[in-house]
């Protein structure tokens, strides 16, 4: 028999019973909630008469509609100016309190993005089965967990069940050898990738990344890696446990201690593909090769090395994927075979379950300290994901390099990733973002998304256009 | 869900073809974040004289005392007698909740849209499909008669009228099976509650720091 990889592993571990026609039930041991996806399971819960099956299993944190902005942050929940956000996020607090659910509100310094919190907080382990109604709780899968997005309906199953009905993936390795170079991060890893296989690539995959490069990686840089899996088609996004991992988790307010933690660890150490481990779809990457990149388009894979022309649809045969291209340009009010180097952000974004953990601040600081955001931006925006990650970075003095700048620091929240909250673009206007989607609209109606790393986008408030930041760091400046 | 095995009760009209989820429940209300409550709402824009809002108070609202669900003989009516394509249009399954939240536990009609058919199986509520001569004569005898009412078994799969005649029916049996149980995919999973018991305990077991580490909230009151 060949051996398992680390998906398999994971699946076996959680498989309670195969059902007929190919589906089983899995055991879910995390459930993270938020308020966009979760009233109306709460709601069928009640109206079935159902308990939650464990309640320890479960956590809450509301993050799509809270406010950034300190002043109306500091009335709490009654101080939300925009009255249906208000009631989402009031609906949350009264679910978590009527069925005993732990929850971090508004403004406990716990709260956050719930993709940053349950790693931060040793919510979300190696070894675990995690589900959240978010398409990016794939995030928690650098942990070394088995960790998806699931609906509504779904999230009122396994509140009720533990467990959910699901069809086994299939395998697909992304392994990326080499060094990256100074100044290239996870994120330009992951929009290469998405740009190499494209948005549909990983569908029905669960993908693990790997190689020398993820190796190397911080665990902030894994989660941002594996939060973008589901861009590129695939529900889980997975890199194998290791000494990173285990630094990492240790000592974390829900992790194990002691003798426990002995026992877990032995349990973590086995989180990795066997050598000899077969997967259906493999994809490799030198390190080396991967520039810093900025999307020039309205889907994910539309995304090409900063020193690049953005296309020219006439130099495209095929006519589907050429209107494509015409369409993307036009919305993104592009011209054919413009430098991407030309192209100017009105705002810029730094924040986001992607982006805005410590080490992403602390690369966006970087850049920025000692320059002042350009005259042509109007607004930069530096939303941490969570307020323990405020709290390290103000510990840290990076809020002060961030506003000392120009830029705005704010509370933590998912702010202008979706534009739920009063964080939002105007028509028309470009935006320099760490977030993870630039679908048309994402981040407010009619704005123009281009994904980027934090270096990136720092640099790009600092001289008003995007730039390889490796080269604003031989300009001079502290980066 | 609630099961349906055999559900006796007063029959309502809504006398017209080409009955859309719009008219069932219109738009508005579906920016509600619960899943109960849209009974008040169910057929809006024919019950009130005034636009509807979510979230005001329904018992308030200018009544039109021409609709028949208005009608004091029709109050308590939980079988709604329609006519053909009922539930075309959009597949919100805000339709069926309002159905379900007002108090209908089935619809007979000749013919009903598919997916509002579908998400009626979801939700409790049994969409009934009659021959339409089936259909005009039901109408007939309820227009004639007060209080009437109309007995579905779905064990034996047949309407049984006043007057102790029967009319014969098919549902689909997984459907039927649901139904009669009141099986949701969650009630489904839940008779794999052992299995999962037995599961939990030897991952208990085996890896103990899964559990507790979160708890539960700690009760101000
Ligand atoms: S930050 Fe954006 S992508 Fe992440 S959970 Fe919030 S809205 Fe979703």
């Amino acid at each position: 028999m060949s051996g398992r990889t680390l998906y398999d592993k994971l699946w076996d571990a959680h498989l309670v019973e195969t059902l007929d026609g190919g589906s089983a039930l899995i055991y879910i041991d995390r459930h993270l909630l938020h308020e966009v996806t979760s009233p109306q399971a709460f709601e069928g819960l009640r109206l079935a008469g159902r308990a939650p099956w464990r309640i320890d299993a479960n956590l809450a944190t509301p993050d799509h509609n809270v406010p950034t902005d300190k002043a109306e942050r500091s009335g709490g929940v009654d101080g939300i100016v925009d009255p249906v956000s208000r009631l989402q996020v009031q609906t949350l607090d009264d679910n978590c309190r009527d069925f005993n659910i732990v929850e971090f509100e508004i403004n406990d310094h716990r709260q956050g993005i719930v993709h940053v919190i349950g790693p931060e907080l040793g919510a979300t382990l190696p070894g675990m089965t995690v589900v959240c109604g978010d398409s990016h709780t794939a995030t928690h899968g650098a942990l070394g967990a088995m960790a998806q997005g699931i609906g509504t309906s779904e999230v009122e199953h396994v509140l009720a069940t533990q467990c959910l009905v699901q069809k086994k993936m299939k395998n697909m390795q992304v392994r990326v050898d080499g060094t990256l170079q100074p100044g290239v991060s996870a994120k330009d890893v992951v929009l290469a990738v998405v740009g190499k296989i494209g948005t549909a690539g990983g569908t029905g995959h669960a993908i693990e990344f790997a190689g020398e490069a993820i190796r190397d990686m911080s665990m902030e840089g894994r989660m941002t890696l594996c939060n973008m899996a589901i861009e590129a088609g695939a529900r889980i996004g997975l890199v194998a446990v290791d000494d990173v991992t285990l630094d990492y988790v240790r000592g974390k307010p829900f992790a194990p201690e002691g003798e426990l933690w002995d026992a877990a660890e032995q349990d973590w150490r086995q989180l990795h593909s066997d050598p000899d481990a077969q997967f259906d779809t493999l994809v490799e990457m030198r390190a080396e090769d991967i520039a810093p990149q900025v999307t020039w388009g309205t889907s994910p894979e539309m995304v090409l090395s900063v020193d690049s022309r953005v296309p020219d649809p006439a130099a495209i045969a095929d006519e589907s994927k050429r209107r494509a291209v015409e369409r993307a340009l036009e919305y993104m009010g592009l011209e054919a075979g413009q430098a991407i180097t030309d192209i100017r952000p009105d705002r810029v974004f730094i924040g986001s379950c992607t982006n805005s953990r410590i080490e992403d601040l602390r690369a966006a600081a970087a850049v920025v300290r000692g320059r002042q955001v350009a005259d042509t931006v109007k607004q930069a925006l530096v939303v941490p994901g969570s307020g323990a990650v405020k709290a390290q970075a103000e510990a840290e003095g990076l809020d002060r390099v961030f506003t000392e700048a120009g830029m705005e620091w704010r509370e933590p929240g998912c702010s202008m990733c979706l534009a739920m909250n009063a964080d939002k673009l105007g028509a028309g206007e470009h935006c320099a973002s760490t977030s993870n989607r630039n679908f048309e609209g994402r981040q407010g109606f009619g704005g123009r998304t281009h994904l980027v790393s934090p270096a990136m986008a720092a640099a790009a408030a600092v001289t008003g256009h995007f730039i390889d930041v490796r080269s604003l760091a031989s300009e001079g400046g502290d980066a | 869900m609630k099961p349906f095995t055999v559900h006796t009760g007063l029959v309502a009209p809504m006398d017209r073809a080409n009955v859309d989820t719009d008219m069932i429940i219109p738009k508005q209300f579906l920016k509600s974040i619960k899943r109960s409550g849209f009974g008040p709402n169910l057929f809006d824009e024919l019950r009130y004289l005034d636009e509807g809002q979510p979230g005001a108070d329904c018992s308030q609202r200018p009544l039109n005392t021409e609709f028949p669900l208005n009608f004091p003989r029709y109050q308590g009516a939980s079988v709604l007698l329609a006519r053909e394509n009922f539930g075309c249009g959009s597949s919100r399954e805000h339709a069926p909740w309002a159905l379900e939240d007002f108090g209908i536990r089935c619809i007979i009609a000749p013919s009903f849209a598919d997916i509002f058919y579908n998400n009626c199986f979801k939700n409790g509520v049994l969409p009934l499909a009659l021959d339409a001569a089936d259909v005009d004569r039901l109408f007939e005898a309820m227009y004639a008669d007060e209080g009437y009412q109309l007995t579905i078994d779905l064990e034996r799969q047949c309407v049984i009228e006043p007057d102790g005649r029967e009319t014969g029916y098919q549902v689909e049996e997984y459907r039927r099976y649901r139904l009669l149980n009141g099986l949701d995919d969650i009630g489904i999973t839940l008779e794999h509650a052992d299995a999962i018991l037995r599961f939990e305990a030897q991952a208990r077991e085996a890896r103990p720091w899964l559990f507790d580490a979160v708890g539960a909230r700690e009760q101000t009151s």
